[in-house]
């Protein structure tokens, strides 16, 4: 449609935080002066079932209210989610897929330009966190993978969303997801 | 102040700058949140008000007609199922002449159990004699609910007014939404002065037995006051773009690249923005579509409708409910804006989308521009999957 648009597509299990994640991405866009539309779509209504959230945003209010079939940037919270769905399904010729799995994780072979990063974001979170919640690593991952967003204004985000030990760990996890993308790229 | 707020949070802020003195209300998805926050809101000292819990929805649309009954502003939400089983009182509410603002975020009806969005469910309550406004995103939402206590209060109204709000779609997302600010709320709403209330001291009874002698007339006095409805609504809204600045034109209608029009589609809620993102597409290829929102469902405005539309070569009505056995609820409306005018559409063609939360994308939009030709069509439904309805039981 527009150009400037951008559509990220979250694909979770209900219960694993996809909603805060969209929320911390809105906020983050948020931010940054631009409109942000974060939504979810639940599958069955139950802990576990497959489910995604979604973020649409431009530089002017959203207008558009369908789900997102063609996105820019995927992030899969449950590389299981691999296996029965086609998660890279309308994924944009530059788009960026950013997966939470050990680095024997098997992906597919995307289209050329695509690119895939696998970011081992429940052992970040378990060290920095303490629980297997990847969500915030994975954002730091995609602030570093896209440059979307600015990593300081991530972490004023997740600094507002989260307070004591929680905030503590969530920035840590953040930074790690970041770092791990930028070595990466350094590699490149 | 601009916020990134989830739809639910926006309802509950902007209700509590209206101030109700009772809220109650039962949880039902997509509506949890709303009432879930105002619970918190209620806990922490931060509204004072009191939420009184209840064990359904009937009492919950009770209680708060007993509250408004004493001459308390009051609050609920609900939804779908919750709708319905709220239905008698709602009917009471209105016929009592209560003034009340109930969010209703729009979910299907059951059966099948479904708690994804469509419009079955407060279409279904259409008939009861209140206002309903249908909002196409998040401000709209909060702006709707100070409007509505605005309209709902005035002497010449004492109606209940039902904000309908798009279930998961807007309930569940989060976008910008400039809140506004408690001063200016306390200018354009007044606390609510009853006209008759329950007092021990002035005792009166409500909602008596009306035999045949009386009973028309008090429905006969809603139709009036609905139809005046149509006159006030506009100066309501144009009070509130003078203390807000935000412009809802009459707030009875939006018209979107309507005037030169030479098909438009008529729709409701947050499908008229993905709708608007069509329009602009075609516009820029040199194509003249439109749309025509319906924010004001009750009362309808019909005559705005015909002085928009009579011009216009085709017409599509696309409808997020159905009324099985007859036409679609939008479309019955607008068909009938022109019977017996001189001046019509060639074509007023009626389509269904989006039922029990099947996904409206530009290409359903684009499906029915290109079904809207000279032949008019009767509830088609769009995105149908032909496979399901193979099954069968049964030789």
């Amino acid at each position: 449609m527009r150009s400037f648009m951008k559509e990220i597509r979250i694909h979770a299990r209900a219960g694993q935080g996809a909603i805060t994640t969209a929320a911390l991405l809105g906020y983050a866009y948020f931010k940054e002066g631009m409109y942000p539309y974060a939504f979810p779509n639940f599958g069955a209504a139950r802990m576990g079932a497959p489910m995604n959230a979604f973020v649409r945003v431009d530089s002017k209010p959203v207008r558009l209210r369908s789900q997102i079939y063609e996105p820019d940037y995927v992030i899969i919270v449950d590389s299981t989610l691999m296996r029965g769905y086609n998660c890279f399904s309308g994924l944009k010729e530059y788009g960026i897929a950013i997966i939470n799995g050990k680095e024997d994780l098997e992906v597919p072979q995307l289209k050329p330009k695509q690119k895939a990063f696998v970011v081992p974001a429940n052992e970040i979170a378990m060290k920095t966190i303490g629980r297997p919640l990847g969500n915030t690593t994975l954002i730091g991952a995609f602030a570093a993978a896209t440059s979307e967003i600015k990593l300081d204004a991530l972490l004023e985000v997740i600094k507002n969303r989260f307070s004591g030990k929680a905030q503590e760990g969530n920035i840590e996890a953040a930074k790690q997801g970041y770092e791990f993308i930028k070595k990466q790229q350094g590699a490149y | 102040m601009k916020e990134l707020l989830e739809g639910s949070r926006a309802v509950a802020e902007a209700v509590k700058l209206c101030k109700p003195g009772v809220i109650s209300a039962y949880p039902i998805t997509p509506q949890t949140h709303i009432v879930e926050e105002l619970a918190q809101m209620v806990a922490s000292g931060e509204l004072d008000s009191q939420f009184i819990n209840v064990e359904s929805e009937h009492s919950a649309a009770s209680v708060v007609l007993g509250a408004v009954a004493t001459g308390v502003r009051a609050f609920t939400a609900t939804s779908s199922q919750g709708l319905l089983y709220m239905g008698e009182v709602v009917f009471n509410i209105a016929g009592m002449r209560l003034p009340l603002v109930m969010t209703c975020a729009n979910r299907a009806i059951s059966a099948p159990i479904n708690i994804w969005n469509d419009q079955q469910d407060s279409i279904s309550l259409r008939d009861a004699g209140w206002i309903q406004l249908y909002a196409e995103n998040n401000q709209e939402v909060v702006d709707f609910h100070l409007m509505g206590y605005r309209i709902s209060e005035d002497k010449s109204m004492m109606l209940p007014v039902m904000v309908c709000m798009d279930g998961f779609i807007l309930t569940h997302g989060m976008e910008m939404v400039d809140m506004p600010e408690q001063e200016k709320v306390g200018i354009f709403l007044p606390p609510y002065q009853p006209l008759y209330k329950l007092d021990p001291a002035f005792p009166i009874s409500m909602g008596l037995l009306a035999d045949p002698d009386y009973y028309m007339e008090t429905r006969f006095a809603i139709k009036e006051t609905l139809k005046d409805a149509l006159q006030f609504i506009p100066k309501v809204a144009l009070e509130f773009k003078n203390i807000f600045g935000r412009d809802y034109k009459d707030c009875l209608v939006e018209e979107y690249h309507t005037k030169d029009a030479e098909k438009v589609i008529v729709a409701m809620g947050s499908v008229c923005g993905t709708i608007k993102e069509v329009v602009d597409e075609f516009r820029k290829k040199g194509k003249k579509i439109g749309l025509l929102r319906i924010i004001s469902f009750r009362p309808f405005p019909y005559q705005r409708v015909y002085e928009i539309l009579k011009d216009i070569p085709r017409v599509a009505v696309l409808d997020k409910s159905v009324s099985l056995g007859a036409y679609s609820p939008l479309a019955i409306e607008i068909k009938a804006a022109f019977a017996g005018k001189k001046k019509a559409p060639q074509a007023i063609s009626s389509f269904v989308a989006g039922l029990g939360g099947r996904d409206i994308t530009p290409e359903s939009i684009k499906d029915i521009l290109r079904k809207l030709t000279q032949k008019e069509i009767d509830l088609e439904f769009i995105d149908l999957k032909p496979e399901l309805l193979k099954e069968s039981y049964g030789d």
